[in-house]
């Protein structure tokens, strides 16, 4: 039970850009409201390690990528959309599922 | 003035063969090519050998960036040319990524850009110190992302930063219809662009290339037809843009005489073609083995490409008029090159002809007969083939002898191929059977003969078991120049 809400997401992004500032802020303040206690956030910079975009596939700044729970999933842009992001995670649903 | 145009126009070899040539040099160093063309028409084996020569003749570490194939079946499809695609990454001289873009797993929301693409690129560069880029095929991005303008901004940006890299890039898109590519990205490549081209005529496909544009350099504009065979991408350019080969001044022997005699050098020039004409049984193989015979003679390797006979009926077949040709061809200076017409396209040929031409070194060709290749192309075809072929002869001083089967009720000149050859060739000679009281005459006409004169009469003679023998030559009567 508690590994299925575990959320494992990784951020990429390139510098502190505008963008990728206000994709972290954005991701931070979802999670704390829907996923509390439950998430971890990995920020990866890839001017700092730029051999990991390879690994995961990433071609656009900023992307959100849901490691876990499976299957992989992306989401690219600053994550200004809240409901789109929540759906694109699925968190939504799976928060659903738990309250029946 | 001419350094100064260098200066600003550095270029790299292609690593195509044929394709400097073509190019005035290669492409423009630095800056982006685009290659375009429909779905199989070679535009990745293309790139891929950009890369591989660019590592393995000019020392030049390249980067793949693939979007489409996995860079597994990209090596996969490489090893069918050749060219080993693994061994090149283990050496730290090539690079290949390939970025899989799946549209499923993707939201978009707000504002990005493709910062990691380029970070992706910049890394793969840098960790082979790669010279030369292959991106194949970017348009694949439009599928992947909803925002199109966006990802036009991006791929401009690319370019430009390709550039400022100091990387050549060969970027490779679709077909579209009505324009050059399907997303036009010729919009944002300027330089060099290049069509690829796959056409199947009479169910035999040939591959064209052409340059449509190469800014501030010459190129040749036609297309030009290639080949993707065991070596590697092969272009067949017209050799000589310009008509500036060296014309020789020696005369070499056509191996009778009494033939020789009609000339008013004593023979042709070394470098010159000949056509021999004449319907079905008029003796021309025999002219062609006599030719041969001579080179041969003169221990010049002579290639002779025989499009009809075996090259052991042939040799059986000469043997009865008491010549050898058996011995020369154990010595290794005759080479019978022998196979159907129909069996293979122009472009197939054509390569044959170059690829023997440059192992066997001939110094004679003879092409028996040349109306067999009507029989595979179109005339306009065969003619632009014959002058790339006899372009290339002339430039190798060879000197070549083509026969071409005439049709006895047609005029000479409403023959195809007599059409396509005699204007190209420098002598040219018609033989013609008579029947006079019930026997039949042979006759033998030299219609021209450039920078010689010849004689103007016909020349009776006669096929015996020691060979031709000429009736009355009448070597006295006054040459008339033509």
């Amino acid at each position: 039970m508690n590994d299925a809400e575990r959320w494992e997401l990784r951020l990429y992004i390139a510098g502190q850009t505008p963008k990728s500032v206000l994709a972290l802020k954005n991701i931070t303040k979802y999670c704390k409201e829907h996923l509390a206690g439950q998430y971890t956030i990995e920020v990866v910079d890839l001017l700092k390690n730029p051999q990991l975009a390879e690994g995961d596939q990433i071609f656009a700044i900023p992307t959100l990528v849901r490691k876990f729970p499976e299957p992989l999933r992306k989401i690219i842009g600053d994550l200004s959309n809240e409901e789109r992001v929540l759906v694109g995670l699925n968190v939504r649903a799976l928060a659903d599922g738990n309250v029946k | 003035m001419k350094h100064q145009k260098q200066e600003l126009f550095p270029k790299i070899p292609t690593g195509i063969s044929g394709l400097d040539e073509i190019t005035d040099g290669g492409f423009p160093k630095g800056r982006p090519i685009l290659i375009c063309g429909s779905a199989g028409c070679g535009k990745t084996l293309f790139a891929t050998q950009f890369i591989v020569k660019g590592i393995t003749n000019f020392n030049e570490p390249g980067v793949i960036m693939t979007f489409e194939e996995s860079g597994k079946d990209l090596a996969v499809n490489a090893r069918s040319l050749g060219f080993d695609l693994d061994k090149l990454q283990e050496d730290k001289k090539l690079k290949i990524d390939h970025v899989r873009i799946e549209r499923s797993e993707i939201e978009e929301t707000g504002e990005y850009d493709l910062e990691a693409l380029f970070i992706r690129l910049n890394y793969a560069i840098d960790s082979v110190g790669a010279k030369r880029v292959v991106l194949d095929t970017i348009e694949t991005l439009f599928a992947g992302m909803n925002d199109v303008g966006l990802l036009r901004a991006e791929i401009r940006r690319l370019f430009q930063w390709l550039k400022d890299k100091g990387v050549t890039t060969i970027i490779t898109a679709e077909r579209g219809e009505g324009s050059l590519t399907r997303h036009g990205l010729e919009e944002y490549v300027s330089d060099c662009v290049i069509l690829l081209d796959l056409r199947v005529i009479d169910q035999i496909a040939t591959r064209r290339l052409r340059i449509v544009k190469y800014r501030g350099s010459n190129h040749g504009t036609n297309e030009y037809p290639f080949l993707i065979e065991n070596e590697g991408i092969f272009v067949i350019p017209v050799t000589s843009l310009k008509l500036d080969y060296k014309a020789s001044r020696e005369v070499v022997s056509m191996g009778l005489p009494e033939l020789d005699a009609m000339f008013s050098k004593g023979g042709i020039f070394r470098g010159n073609s000949i056509l021999v004409t004449g319907t079905a049984g008029t003796a021309k193989t025999i002219l062609a083995a006599y030719f041969a015979y001579a080179s041969c003679l003169r221990g010049e390797p002579v290639l002779y490409f025989s499009f009809e006979e075996s090259p052991d009926q042939f040799l059986r077949n000469m043997s009865s008029i008491g010549l050898n040709l058996k011995q020369f061809v154990n010595s290794k200076l005759l080479y019978i090159y022998a196979s159907r017409p129909s069996l293979q396209g122009l472009e197939m040929h054509l390569l044959t002809f170059h690829k023997y031409l440059e192992s066997f070194k001939p110094k004679t060709v003879i092409i028996d007969p040349i109306s067999s290749l009507v029989t595979v192309g179109s005339t306009s075809e065969v003619r632009g083939m014959l002058v790339r072929l006899m372009d290339t002869l002339k430039t190798k001083q060879i000197s070549a002898m083509f026969t071409s089967l005439t049709h006895v009720q047609s005029s000479l000149y409403d023959d195809i191929t007599v059409d396509a050859v005699s204007s190209l060739s420098d002598t040219w000679i018609n033989v013609i059977n008579d029947i006079r009281n019930n026997e039949r005459i042979r006759n033998l006409l030299i219609i021209k003969s450039r920078g010689m004169g010849h004689l103007n009469n016909l020349q009776q003679f006669a096929i015996t078991s020691k060979g031709i023998k000429f009736q009355n030559t009448k070597q006295n009567l006054p040459v008339i120049n033509t």
